[in-house]
């Protein structure tokens, strides 16, 4: 009994120890995230995305019901990191900038559908593909922030921003 | 049951209630699997905590009501790491703390491929009388399940456990294929099994409405699981199998639920297996947690 005791201490102590690396993990990324602004935009990933996904047309082009379908999905699912509004969130950049709202939409449903693993962000396939495209009729139909709409397209964004891609490496 | 084991499950159970009810939740779009897995990880920094239950029938002997409480959490996005602790009651016997599990899956590729592999590791530190049937391994047969509560519990088992998760998903439907690998650390050989399973959500496309009951939140599917022998015996000789359809219902509130009626294929299995499951997603807990130890606010 007592080295029953003892392994169920030590899971519980290496759950917690998982916890607490994990945690930090999060802080240090969070670090590593403002130096990557010197060179990186984070919105870089956008142009990874292969010449045949970005060739993809969005089935639901200018359907008012994808959008407003995509909006529900965006808040279950993406608000948590992006934001209510796609504004950026403690955890994920803003969307309502020129890097997203100028890409194509066959780029955005490539970065939904493998996500960015390594640097945070969750493989969405999950979704069903239409739901997918729902949700980036939904980011399309906001538009440039309005801060954003004068200033050129973002090439690197303030820290709190760039979070998502940094947090969880 | 020791005074000490009893204070961690009273205080897993109140932290349990405190961080259901105090956090944000968050929408799950959960696969409907008991046993299988796909190639899906909880989401970074989120916590899903989960209870299951498994009714079974018994010939020879009492049915059994088998029941685990899960802790899910997403530590990076290619890791996830589990925490469950299972009990059983066996009806006219008595009630009993079976064990506990640490379960990790890691996700090796950083892009979606037609076949996704996860790597999967478990330790598990239970006793014989454990009955949560979560997979089906080596030469595991129901006569196996027959020895009182009291006698059963008098053997322990450390194991480990490797599992090699292969995941596709074609148009709505995910397939997934599980081949499973478990060694009892006490001298005995190495086991194996296997978990199949498919499912598919009622509707592709999102409703453009708030709803509970919209077809897309509803996923059924059906999955399949045995033993396949151990390293001296492989084989399908003196193993059982299951044949499971399963539903789950993806809440908006961030709570799953999932029911699945499973039955024994072959004469060494149980004829019949009802269990159901209840999970509730919650967001921020890595925040929450990197907060605790001076992370930012």
């Amino acid at each position: 009994m007592k080295s029953r005791m003892a392994s169920l201490s030590l899971a519980v102590v290496l759950l917690g120890v998982s916890f607490v690396l994990s945690a930090k993990g999060q802080q240090n990324s969070a670090k590593a995230g403002v130096q990557d602004t010197k060179g990186h935009s984070v919105y870089d990933e956008l142009s990874k995305a292969p010449e045949k996904a970005r060739a993809k047309r969005n089935p639901f082009e200018k359907d008012p019901q994808a959008v407003a379908a995509g909006r529900i999905l965006f808040e279950q699912h993406c608000a948590e990191c992006h934001g209510d509004a796609a504004q950026g969130g403690k955890k994920g950049p803003s969307l309502r900038v020129a890097d997203v709202q100028d890409a194509e939409p066959g780029a955005l449903f490539w970065i939904l559908t493998n996500g960015i693993v390594r640097k945070g962000m969750p493989v969405w396939s999950k979704l069903p593909e239409p739901q997918r495209w729902q949700i980036v009729s939904y980011i399309r139909s906001l538009g440039v922030a309005p801060a954003q709409a004068d200033s050129p397209p973002a090439k690197s964004q303030p820290p709190e921003t760039m979070d998502l891609f940094s947090r969880h490496r | 049951m020791p005074s000490v084991s009893r204070f961690v499950l009273l205080f897993l159970l109140a932290f349990s209630f405190l961080v259901v009810f105090s956090q944000a939740p968050a929408h799950a779009q959960e696969n409907p699997y008991f046993v299988a897995y796909d190639h899906y990880l909880e989401e970074p920094g989120n916590l899903e905590i989960e209870y299951f239950s498994t009714f079974g029938t018994q010939r020879g002997g009492n049915s059994f009501h088998s029941f685990w409480t899960e802790f899910e959490y997403g530590a990076t996005a290619w890791w996830t790491t589990e925490f469950y602790l299972d009990g059983q009651t066996t009806f006219g016997d008595s009630t009993l703390f079976t064990g506990f599990r640490w379960e990790n899956r890691f996700r090796p590729l950083k892009r979606e491929h037609f076949i996704n592999p996860i790597l999967y590791v478990e330790y598990e530190n239970k006793n014989g009388a454990d009955k949560i049937l979560k997979e089906g391994e080596g030469h595991d047969v129901e006569s196996d399940f027959l020895a009182s509560n009291a006698e059963a519990r008098k053997e322990h088992n450390h194991e480990i456990e490797l599992k090699l998760i292969l995941s596709t998903t074609v148009k709505g439907w995910n397939f997934t294929e599980n081949t499973l690998a478990a060694k009892n650390l006490s001298n005995s050989p190495w086991e194996f099994g296997y978990a199949l399973g498919a499912s598919h959500p009622l509707a592709l496309k999102a409703s453009a409405k708030r709803c509970n009951f919209c077809p897309q939140n509803f996923i059924g599917g059906v999955e399949m699981y045995g033993g396949l022998g151990d390293r001296h015996s492989f084989g399908l000789h003196d193993t059982s199998h299951y044949l499971a359809p399963v539903l789950g219902w993806n809440l908006p509130s961030g709570w799953t639920l999932r029911v699945s009626p499973g039955f024994g294929l072959n004469d060494n299995s149980h004829r019949f297996l009802l269990r159901w499951g209840v999970a509730r997603e919650i967001s921020g807990f890595g925040s929450m947690v990197s907060r605790l130890f001076g992370g930012r606010r």
